[in-house]
């Protein structure tokens, strides 16, 4: 009997995956082809990001994909100097926060950004990045 | 319907590296808090068990230390909310006893964070936020308290000097605590002096003096239907409010980033069901697990408007002789932060100061006292107010 293909894109995300399997796979596959995608609800048009496969809001799970585009504001931002087990490598690295008004993004400023240059309220876009260990992810940039 | 009281309080030392195992840390708390209840065992009509599962090498704890407290065969229930686990607990034990189900229930809260090698403690600490959408970006503690902080410092000008205020504080009384793991002063020099450790960064803008201690420890409350408090009792502490709320676990599901929705969700429901305002409130314990932290419970329990928690800390008012003593036993700060034993610490800090039993950490004469526990970054807050 052939082995049921499993659908495990999510283990390409970030430096370290912790999951493997989600209804919100598709996510890998925008990032391939260099989009952020957030997912949007069909029947009510609330907007989530990250993606979501079922909405809250009215209880369906018809959503459909928009891409994140434009800049948005930084929100909050910290420098690590110690990192989780997985992440050594990438010390120092800087987590940050945008506000795109309609739903945030949460991830990592480009390294070429000094953290001195840095402030809450700046105006930064996402892009999507591919990281030294092959896995896909997105940083935060000057637009 | 009748009021819920707390007979009996304990906690073990808070060490790093317990020389013992989970249950033998377990009976610790519980002797404690037994020993000043007056009661006997056959009197517990129920345990709540409360720790953070990823700590632990047993699974499913609660029904292994029921049995080596002697607490067998009365039914026992495991209680989860990270950091607060204990005061999510006594609200559970509250319901218990006012749906008349059990007359005296007792919440051991437990953590051996050295059960597992620190390289497995690292290990999870990349999974403490939504492992899906946060971690794989490499995120920890710190680092989620850090971005708060610096949000707090853009909006209201707050300073590392006004955080190191906090932690000076902490250590202040965590030296005549002796059930401290940290036992030591700290000064605001510490802060700014390369040589110190207290000044090394751990994730922007926190520093190593910013973070708490992690500990080993447990603690037990015990409490009783009205009727069995005043017969079993001489001081009751009685169970005026009880405030417990939750938050979206990924920063970007939220709104607030000067301070913690769960802490100010949760105050509001405790001060509504006890009647009270924040200026009734004689003395706190908040959940300082970084300075931080405790900056944001002034704000958010109203001890302080946003924003002018630096000037609260500034004016000592937050110290053993101020209007709103906070953490006089050292917080998480000096005396450590057991995860699953901290919130019944807190409670048992609370109980001996309106007792007038806290000895040199006592301060004038409380009437009503507060507790204020998160779990994880926000992810879970309960407020509870105690009076006598
Ligand atoms: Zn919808």
């Amino acid at each position: 009997m052939a082995k049921k293909e499993v659908d495990d894109r999510f283990k390409k995300f970030g430096t370290v995956s912790f999951t493997a399997i989600t209804k919100t796979n598709d996510f890998i596959s925008y990032l391939e082809k260099g989009k952020v995608m957030g997912t949007r609800c069909k029947e009510c048009g609330a907007i989530y990001f990250p993606p979501r496969s079922d909405c809250s809001k009215c209880f369906n799970s018809n959503m459909e994909w928009f891409e994140v585009t434009g800049t948005g504001k930084l929100l909050s931002f910290s420098e690590l100097k110690y990192g989780p087990v997985g992440f050594e490598d990438d010390l120092p690295y800087t987590i940050a926060l945008l506000d795109y008004g309609d739903y945030k993004v949460f991830g990592r400023i480009s390294k070429d950004m000094p953290y001195e240059d840095l402030d809450v309220g700046m105006e930064l876009k996402t892009e999507f990045n591919t990281l030294p260990n092959g896995q896909l992810s997105y940083v935060f940039k000057r637009p | 319907m009748g009021k819920v009281g707390i007979i009996g309080v304990g906690q073990s030392s808070f060490v790093r590296g317990y020389p013992g195992s989970i249950r033998e840390l377990a009976f610790e708390g519980f002797k404690e808090a037994m020993e000043d209840a007056k009661t006997q065992i056959k009197d517990i009509d129920a345990s709540i068990i409360a720790s953070a599962p990823e700590y632990d090498k047993q699974r499913s704890p609660a029904g292994v230390i029921a049995e080596y407290l002697g607490l067998i065969p009365q039914p026992t229930f495991y209680i989860e909310s990270v950091c607060s686990s204990s005061s999510s607990a006594l609200k559970v034990a509250y319901s218990m006893i006012k749906a008349d189900l059990h007359d005296i229930v007792a919440i051991i809260g437990f953590q051996k964070m050295s059960e597992i090698s620190s390289s497995e403690a690292q290990e999870r600490m990349g999974r403490g936020a939504d492992i899906q959408w946060e971690s794989p970006f490499g995120t920890m503690m710190p680092a989620y308290y850090a971005m708060y902080a610096q949000a707090h410092m853009a909006q209201y000008g707050t300073t590392g000097e006004d955080l190191a205020k906090i932690r000076v504080k902490a250590a202040t009384y965590g030296q005549i605590n002796d059930k401290a793991v940290y036992r030591k002063s700290v000064t605001l020099e510490m802060f700014t002096d390369p040589e110190s450790n207290m000044s090394a960064t751990v994730a922007k803008p926190l520093r190593v003096g910013d973070c708490c201690a992690n500990a080993d420890g447990s603690s037990c409350i015990i409490v009783a239907n009205e009727e069995k408090a005043k017969a079993m009792c001489d001081k009751p502490v009685w169970i005026l409010g009880l405030g417990a709320a939750s938050e979206a676990v990924n920063m970007a599901g939220r709104d607030l980033f000067t301070g913690l929705n769960v802490g100010i969700e949760a105050g509001k429901q405790a001060y509504k069901m006890a009647g009270i305002t924040p200026k009734d409130i004689d003395v706190a314990e908040v959940h300082d697990c970084f300075t931080i932290a405790e900056m944001m419970a002034y704000e958010n329990l109203g001890f302080a408007n946003p924003g002018e928690g630096k000037d609260l800390i500034a004016s000592k008012e937050t110290y053993k002789e101020g209007s709103i003593p906070v953490n006089i036993d050292g917080g998480l700060l000096s005396k450590g932060h057991p995860i699953g034993a901290t919130g019944g610490s807190q409670i048992r800090t609370i109980v001996l100061q309106l007792r007038g039993e806290a000895g040199e950490m006592q301060v004038k004469d409380p009437e009503i006292g507060l507790t204020h526990n998160i779990g994880g970054v926000g992810l879970y807050g309960n407020v509870t107010i105690l009076g006598r």
